[in-house]
């Protein structure tokens, strides 16, 4: 993510931006507490998690359906963990720390261990 | 040659902005400026403009509605007053900040508390430091000429920043005054059409507008924003002369009124130019050297140039229409005393506060502070650096 840094009479008037989609570069990522995981076996594919993330990091795949999420973006504010309709919850926070040095599929199983 | 009427400042306003014709107007009422967007939205109901008139429920949305019309490419334009100005604060930085060249008529009226309708220019000194330019006009005539000039430096590519345009609640705008207006079709080819330099509604070439500015950024942007209104400083001469060129009344950065060679001077701003000048003329028939400098852009203040035709001056009095809040003097006085710092005469600058809520300033007031002045020249010495003209009690 190497961003030119520009002067301050070469930046665009009025904080203006031109290319459209660099959000793409700022990785929110690293803003992250705590995750959310996803269960896939309870999930219903509602998507309304993908409607909800404020940062588009649900994940979908060609056939349109919910397909994990892309921590590189996902901030941690749980919404989506939130509003997830399935009962149980098809997705759940835990701190990021907890999370360190483990798989994804490691920690669904952690996580998850209680509901079948 | 314009057509000789006989209308109020609020008149003056709103036949301003019909001439401009704006794309979109968004306006909330508040005393003294209702009568603006009024004539405005009977104007557009009579078929003499097309504007889109969008009603809001305050003046946060007013200016926020204005923002969004003006980021979609649109002339903007919109009319406030004291409370209402207030509550724009936040988007009157917004506005400024994306550098989108909106047009506001303000009458400026003292902020409550306690609660009061009236005159004085506690709103617009409030705002001076949103990145708006200011002009502030006199009467009736100057608060025409100046929204039609505001568009055209507003909307100056060197410029791209939103434009205040002053006058004095009820002083100038419930009094009826003769005044030009300017035949429709010149005041058109003289604003001419306006190029947005980035609308959002350009599908060939998408744009974000209102993003984001980490640590890295945001102070690059804000010393951007600052040339663009530095720079309106030369736009506002040159516009001023090719308004005089156009329609014969020629403006600058300030008026210098008997100035040259004037020993006692009075800085003001606003209708009290009115009433000083004539206290002026009397002076100068018993010979007594006085003159004012009348402010017309407090915002980018012109500094160098207001010292430049200060430097005959034996002694200065600064009128400001609003307190001093806790500073040294008023807004003008501690500008006005900052610019003269640098200049080989330093002259004994005094400043009053006067005018509060609309209290009258007549020209026995206005005397009493050229008798000081001439105090202080003849005794070398200065009483009171502050003081209050028209207060019911000795200032102390
Ligand atoms: S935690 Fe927030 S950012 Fe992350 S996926 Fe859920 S909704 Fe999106
Ligand atoms: S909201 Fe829950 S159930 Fe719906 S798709 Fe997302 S994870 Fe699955």
């Amino acid at each position: 993510m190497a961003e030119k840094l520009l002067n301050w009479d070469e930046v665009l008037i009025g904080g203006v931006i031109k290319d459209p989609g660099n959000s793409k570069q700022y990785e929110t990522g690293s803003w992250r507490v705590e995750r959310p995981v996803w269960n896939p076996d309870t999930c219903i594919q509602c998507m309304f998690c993908w409607v909800y993330c404020p940062d588009s990091a649900i994940k979908v795949d060609e056939n349109g359906k919910m397909a994990g999420i892309d921590y590189t973006y996902c901030k941690g504010c749980g919404i989506c963990v939130e509003q997830c309709p399935s009962k149980p919850k098809s997705l759940k926070m835990i701190l990021e720390a907890e999370a360190k040095g483990k798989t994804e599929e490691e920690l669904r199983k952690e996580v998850f261990s209680s509901e079948k | 040659m314009g057509k000789k009427v006989a209308l109020t400042g609020n008149e003056a306003a709103a036949h301003a902005i019909r001439q401009i014709n704006p794309d979109v107007i968004a306006a909330f009422p508040i005393t003294p400026s209702t009568p603006i967007p009024q004539a405005v939205a009977q104007f557009i109901a009579d078929g003499e403009m097309d504007t889109e008139l969008v009603t809001v429920e305050s003046e946060h949305s007013a200016m926020s509605a204005c923002i969004g019309a003006a980021a979609a490419g649109g002339r903007v334009m919109t009319a406030t007053s004291a409370n209402g100005y207030a509550l724009m604060w936040e988007m009157l930085y917004i506005a400024s900040g994306m550098r989108l060249p909106i047009v506001m008529a303000v009458v400026a009226r003292a902020l409550s508390s306690p609660l009061n309708i009236h005159g004085d220019h506690s709103d617009i000194m409030g705002g001076r430091d949103t990145g708006w330019i200011q002009l502030i006009s006199e009467n009736s005539q100057e608060a025409y000429d100046n929204l039609i000039q505001a568009v055209k430096i507003a909307e100056n590519k060197d410029v791209m920043t939103p434009a205040l345009v002053a006058q004095d609640g009820f002083n100038t705008s419930h009094t009826i005054e003769i005044w030009e207006l300017e035949d429709d079709q010149k005041v058109k080819e003289f604003i001419g059409e306006y190029e947005p330099l980035y609308p959002m509604l350009n599908t060939d070439e998408p744009i974000t507008h209102g993003a984001w500015a980490p640590p890295n950024w945001y102070f690059e942007h804000k010393m951007n924003q600052l040339k663009g209104l530095l720079n309106a400083k030369d736009v506002v001469e040159k516009v001023g002369k090719e308004f005089g060129d156009a329609f014969g009344r020629y403006y600058g950065l300030y008026e210098a009124y008997k100035l040259d060679d004037a020993e006692y001077v009075i800085v003001a701003a606003g209708s009290v130019c009115g009433t000083t000048k004539d206290v002026v003329d009397e002076l100068r028939e018993n010979g007594v050297k006085a003159g004012l400098l009348k402010i017309r852009l407090f915002r980018p203040f012109p500094y160098k140039e207001l010292a430049e035709a200060l430097q005959s001056a034996k002694a200065i009095a600064v009128l400001d229409r609003v307190s001093p809040a806790g500073a040294q003097g008023g807004p003008l006085f501690t500008e006005i005393r900052s610019a003269l710092y640098d200049t080989l005469s330093r002259a004994p600058v005094i400043n009053y506060t006067y005018g509060l809520g609309g209290r009258d300033t007549q020209p026995k007031h206005i005397n009493s502070v050229f008798e000081t002045l001439k105090k202080i020249v003849e005794t070398g010495k200065v009483e009171k650096q502050f003081d209050c003209l028209n207060l019911r009690g000795v200032w102390r």
